[in-house]
């Protein structure tokens, strides 16, 4: 759209949300039937003076608004169907041989050591390394190089995180947050996808929970499932990284199963073996390199449910404990 | 030599985020100095003097510091130019929330976290909307969901900046934003640069160290409430 010659009325008509550009400036619209120029100019001086703002700065920066927001309408930034890790260089200098695509649906693990270079390896891949990280690795999303605008664009993030220390902290409730997030990513039908996230964490969640519930009251259980919920639905990112799961009132297979319907691509560094055996594969990292990689054969999975079997025990030990029995 | 400006909220990560930008620096043998601004009291001098990081302290007592800033920035760029250093970096509290040390063509960041409510970004004034990359901290501490939410709030104030997620305690993300700084043009001199927005003038008696109440004793650029 041609905004220099619209009214401000007819932006708003086409693109509501343009309002909240004005709202979060501090400037009330009292005429709309005047185009952007004509609004700027009529701006009191001493008004933009006390915000600290320039008739450029709001001319500029509308004009970006709206056109970040036609980036997110054309929606085709989002479209990760897989990510390709291209190896550079070891610690000590050595060729990473290997090229590996990751596809959208995927679970991987990564393994090894501390200070191996498992955050570098989750860096790079949020960073879209092209040969300018330590690790000289580059990333290619669907087969090619990603534009370099995209690691800045707050429309389009690549990566989201979970990880065990997270905490909602702010003061409101479980729905009020949740249409909020929703607002934030411009999504249609938020109440009805609201609803959907509520469901799935609480599917999630070993004890349940309402929209009405305040985010801070929520236990450690009910906040990884919201977080997991959400990020499975409401965030646009195509690739979860998640920092361990503790395996404390939350269903982590049915988490990660939520996370590949919904056709992310998930990185999970972590030293618990139920864990990382839920992974499709696993990437051993040393020395900064990626070393191998295992695809979990099927003894593994059989051992994956021998392991969940020996975790119930524990738990329902756990349990016990807590009520006050005695253990045999 | 390049300057950058770095601003914002007290405690929101400003000397957490430029240790590691240095320590990631260093590693390229890219010499960094630092000059600190605040009103009253700093010990940040003595953490980078301790990690030896040439340092400069200014202390602006009861003007704004951003005022103080603009009168004494010139100097600090000279010393850094005979420190020898590559980068000069200003961090500066904005306490004031309208006012602001960027300097046009030179680089000016903001370092707001994600633990400063999502009501934040609307109330700071230049030093955030007219930043040119703005860094948001404290990202492990909060969802996921909270980090998106926050983060839109950021890009409407100010929706042509870089805007950057780094954590202070670990240094994720600092190696990227490094990257960004090395961009920065060199600059020779400051002499005729200007600010990048005005700062108001503060020019009625109180300022001027009236603690009278009472109509008679207020003159010059006094503003009444509608009650
Ligand atoms: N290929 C590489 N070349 C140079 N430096 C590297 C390489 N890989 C990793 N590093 C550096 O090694 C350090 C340790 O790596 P990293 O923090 O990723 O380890 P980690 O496996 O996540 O450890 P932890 O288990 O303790 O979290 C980092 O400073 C990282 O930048
Ligand atoms: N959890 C967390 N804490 C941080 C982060 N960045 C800074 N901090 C902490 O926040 C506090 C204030 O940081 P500081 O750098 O002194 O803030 P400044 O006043 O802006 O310079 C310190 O205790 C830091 O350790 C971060 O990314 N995550
Ligand atoms: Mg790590
Ligand atoms: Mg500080
Ligand atoms: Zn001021
Ligand atoms: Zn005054």
């Amino acid at each position: 759209m041609n905004i220099e010659k619209m009214k401000l009325r007819e932006i708003f008509e086409k693109q509501p949300v343009a309002k909240d550009f004005f709202d979060s400036i501090g400037i009330e619209i009292i005429d709309d039937n005047l185009t952007l120029n004509e609004y700027v100019e009529k701006v009191d001086e001493e008004k933009l003076e006390d915000l600290g703002l320039s008739k450029d700065f709001i001319l500029e920066n509308f004009k970006e608004f709206l056109s970040n927001l036609s980036d997110i309408e054309s929606n085709q930034l989002q479209q990760v169907k897989s990510i390709t890790i291209i190896g550079g260089y070891n610690k000590l200098g050595e060729k990473e041989n290997i090229e590996i695509e990751i596809k959208a649906g995927e679970i991987i693990s990564i393994v090894g050591p501390t200070g191996s270079g498992k955050s570098r390896l989750l860096a790079d891949i949020e960073w879209m390394a092209q040969g300018d990280t330590p690790t000289k690795r580059k990333i290619l999303l669907n087969g090619e190089v990603p534009d370099k605008d995209l690691r800045f664009s707050s429309e389009f993030k690549l990566v989201a995180q979970l990880s065990q220390n997270m905490n909602f902290v702010i003061d409101l409730s479980v729905r009020e947050f949740l249409l909020l997030h929703a607002e934030s990513r411009f999504v249609q039908n938020k109440e009805e996808i609201v609803e959907r996230v509520i469901e799935k964490a609480n599917q999630l969640a070993g004890e349940s929970f309402t929209g009405e519930t305040p985010l801070t009251s929520l236990s450690g259980g009910q906040s990884r499932a919201l977080m997991i919920a959400d990020t499975a639905i409401l965030s646009k990112s195509p690739i979860i990284l998640i920092d361990e799961i503790e395996n404390a009132g939350i269903d982590r297979k049915k988490a990660l199963n939520l996370l590949v319907e919904e056709q992310k691509i998930v990185l999970m560094a972590t030293h618990d073996p139920i864990l990382a055996l839920m992974g499709d594969k696993r990437f051993v990292i040393s020395h900064g390199g990626i070393v191998k990689i295992l695809e979990t054969t099927e003894e593994e999975k059989k051992l994956l449910s021998k392991l969940e079997e020996l975790d119930r025990t524990l738990l329902e030990y756990r349990n016990r404990l807590r009520f006050g029995e005695r253990l045999s | 030599m390049k300057l950058i400006t770095i601003s914002g909220p007290p405690s929101s990560g400003k000397t957490a985020v430029i240790m590691k930008v240095i320590e990631s620096l260093k590693q390229r043998n890219i010499k960094v100095g630092v000059v600190k601004f605040d009103c009253l009291l700093t010990d940040d001098d003595l953490l980078f003097k301790r990690h030896d990081i040439p340092v400069l302290k200014g202390l602006s007592g009861a003007l704004c510091p951003d005022h103080y800033f603009v009168s004494n920035i010139e100097k600090c760029f000279n010393w850094g130019k005979e420190e020898g250093l590559d980068i000069l970096i200003s961090e500066s509290a904005g306490l004031c929330n309208r006012c602001s040390p960027h300097i046009k063509d030179i680089t000016a960041v903001c370092v707001i976290d994600n633990l400063s409510g999502l009501n934040t970004p609307k109330k700071i004034g230049p030093m955030l909307k007219s930043a040119d990359i703005v860094i948001i901290t404290k990202g492990d501490i909060v969802s996921q969901a909270e980090r998106e939410v926050f983060a839109a709030k950021v890009r409407q104030v100010n929706p042509t900046a870089k805007i950057l997620h780094v954590n202070g305690l670990t240094g994720q993300g600092a190696y990227e934003f490094t990257l960004l700084l090395m961009d920065s043009e060199d600059v020779e001199t400051l002499e005729g640069k200007s600010l990048r927005f005005s700062m108001p003038s503060a020019l009625c008696s109180y300022c001027l160290g009236e603690t009278r109440i009472g109509e008679k004793y207020q003159v010059g650029n006094v503003r009444k409430m509608d009650v």
